[in-house]
């Protein structure tokens, strides 16, 4: 019964993020990363089933593993506070569930304060997290400044996706 | 008409007796002229009494050229132009020889090599309109330091003309960029001799190294790595290659996180101390130190991310970025904490704050409009800020040890993403130069001159 309401509570923060728009001070903000070109091999997974419950990757498509910040910024979109909601009720389903929040940054900014910025932007997730009744003690934070973007290009579309904060469950989970 | 004669060999006796004042000014290099007008240097080969000693003459001639043209103040000329040959370094030289090639100064130097295996190097500076000997040395060393002879030759001529002393014998430790088999970014530390010799790597691959600081004695470096998974200030013996996390303990006595993160840590200049921005409950705050009791002495407590902290050369005051302004700027205040004054004031972010070895400057990096410039200001904030270089992205000013020079992280956009290189400018703003190294490369670390 708990978890059929959890299914529902899901749907419904799903249906929100999907209407939600990007903010306004950058329209090209994505919510998603964009796919990665393999050559032409790139493949959406399609399988019906879909990962299982309470793996990582059930956590990254039903939660969405990562929030976004503005230039410079480490305050919480309202994006992002949906997409931490989200994540706080599937911990919250699988309370073995530990996790590592990891500030990123993109590169237009100097080394060192990035790496301060980095750290602003995963305790701003984790506190969040916290307030949603997550267990402070199920998460750990890390900044990695700029030196491990997802997207290695110059141009400003790149620079959005690596202004985030990226959660991976690091324990207690389903494989 | 008479009269005209006169007044005109009035007029010669006068253009000879300027002409005379000017030959007689002792030849003086100004450091501050930048690459405006170098002074015209003539280096044939170093004679050596074995052929082996010539082959190694040779090379030696070849780094102090080098080191020379790299400043910007010397114009070595071709050897192709050069008149007399130099056999034998105790006469005198035909200095006629020199100047009418244009040769303001001529150096001449002999290398011998001893039954033991030893160098002898020797050399004499001459200035070719007076026709006297500047600077006469010798140096006797292992031959495996023969580099080491040659930086110090280039240093000795270097001070003997601008008054200054040199930089060329130094290393300098950066990190290594590139990426791994999955595209993953790879950053080791390296270390090389300044001109791009004897490079080799001081960490593998397994982890990340960023931001390298020399300590004053030349033996040790701190820097940040990610080995714990968290950014965390380690020091690294250069000798022994052994490195320890340093404030982990000293973190957990002062109540902070011990898993927080530690940052670039700069000595004091007496090596006893480090100033360090190190993650706290409210946000990054600069802490002191002490190597000695191995306790943090927290300085800063602003809600507001202090980072980059960098010693006045007298030790008494600390320059450091904030964003307790709203954006990011330079601040100083007393090695305890006390007396904080704003020093920068303009649009956009500053940061990487870096002492002048000489202490009247601070290096900076600024971000504004979408470009990064290196620029300096000095260090009571007051006058204007002068910019010595802009472009797509810059970050790690180091000053060479004399303060005349600035290494710096350049970045320009490539289609595969930025590329980053070290790249030198003297604090004319000219002479802009790429650093010798392999690949890609940042966070230039300068060693103090080594003796």
């Amino acid at each position: 019964m708990k978890i059929k309401l959890f299914a529902v509570a899901v749907l419904g923060a799903f249906a929100t993020a999907c209407a939600s728009t990007p903010p306004d001070d950058n329209s090209d903000m994505p919510i998603e990363p964009p796919v990665t070109d393999n050559g032409g091999g790139a493949v959406v997974d399609t399988t019906p089933t879909g990962p299982a419950e309470g793996s990582a990757e059930h956590f990254t498509q039903t939660a969405g593993d990562r929030v976004f910040y503005g230039l410079d910024r480490h305050d919480l979109t309202p994006e992002a506070r949906t997409t931490l909601r989200r994540q706080a009720a599937w911990l919250a389903s699988y309370p073995g569930a530990r996790i590592l929040i990891a500030g990123n940054c993109d590169e237009r900014g100097t080394r060192e304060y990035n790496l301060a910025l980095g750290a602003r932007r995963a305790n701003a997730a984790r506190d969040y997290l916290i307030s949603q009744g997550v267990d402070a003690s199920r998460i750990s934070t890390t900044s990695y400044g700029k030196e491990n973007p997802t997207c290695t290009q110059s141009n400003e579309q790149c620079w959005a996706i690596n202004r985030n904060a990226t959660t991976t469950l690091v324990g207690g989970y389903t494989n | 008409m008479n009269r005209f004669l006169a007044a005109l060999a009035a007029l010669i006796a006068g253009l000879a007796v300027t002409a005379m004042a000017q030959a007689q000014e002792p030849l003086r290099v100004d450091v501050t002229r930048g690459n405006l007008d170098p002074l015209p240097v003539a280096l044939p080969d170093f004679v050596g009494s074995s052929e082996e000693a010539m082959s190694r003459g040779t090379d030696i001639t070849r780094v102090v050229t080098n080191d020379l043209a790299s400043s910007g103040l010397f114009a070595p000329i071709d050897q192709d132009a050069y008149i007399e040959d130099i056999e034998n370094i105790d006469l005198r030289p035909r200095f006629s020889d020199w100047r009418v090639i244009g040769s303001s100064a001529l150096l001449v130097g002999s290398v011998h090599i001893q039954d033991d295996g030893r160098l002898v190097v020797a050399f004499r500076l001459w200035d070719t309109r007076l026709e006297e000997q500047l600077l006469g040395l010798q140096y006797r060393t292992a031959p495996e330091n023969w580099r080491r002879v040659a930086h110090r030759v280039a240093d000795e001529v270097y001070q003997r003309l601008t008054g200054e002393s040199g930089y060329f014998n130094t290393r300098i430790v950066y990190v290594a960029e590139g990426r791994g088999i999955e595209g993953e970014p790879l950053r080791q530390l390296a270390i090389m001799d300044q001109d791009g010799a004897n490079p080799s790597f001081l960490t593998d691959r397994s982890y990340m190294a960023l931001l390298p600081n020399y300590s004053p004695n030349s033996q040790e470096i701190t820097y940040v790595s990610f080995l714990d998974g968290q950014a965390t200030t380690y020091l690294y013996d250069l000798e022994t290659g052994r490195q320890e996390a340093l404030f982990t303990q000293a973190m957990r006595e002062a109540g902070l996180d011990p898993d927080g993160q530690s940052l670039s840590a700069r000595f004091t200049p007496d090596g006893s101390q480090l100033a360090v921005s190190i993650e706290t409950r409210s946000g990054h705050d600069i802490h002191l130190f002490d190597l000695r009791t191995r306790a943090l002495q927290r300085l800063t407590q602003h809600p507001a991310d202090d980072v980059e902290p960098s010693f006045s050369p007298d030790g008494e005051r600390i320059v450091f970025s904030s964003s307790r302004g709203g954006g990011s700027q330079l601040y100083t205040m007393n090695r305890d904490g006390t007396d904080v004054q704003r020093i920068t004031f303009g649009e956009g972010l500053y940061t990487t704050p870096v002492w002048s070895p000489r202490g009247d400057l601070i290096a900076f990096t600024k971000q504004s409009g979408g470009q990064f410039s290196l620029g300096v200001v000095r260090a009571d904030g007051s006058g204007i800020e002068r910019i010595l270089y802009e472009g797509f992205f810059v970050d790690t000013p180091a000053w060479s040890p004399n303060g005349r020079v600035l290494l710096f992280t350049r970045g320009e956009p490539r289609a595969d993403g930025t590329r980053y290189e070290i790249w030198s400018v003297d604090l004319a703003g000219f002479n802009l130069r790429r650093l010798a190294t392999g690949g890609m490369a940042s966070d230039p670390a300068w060693s103090p001159l080594i003796e």
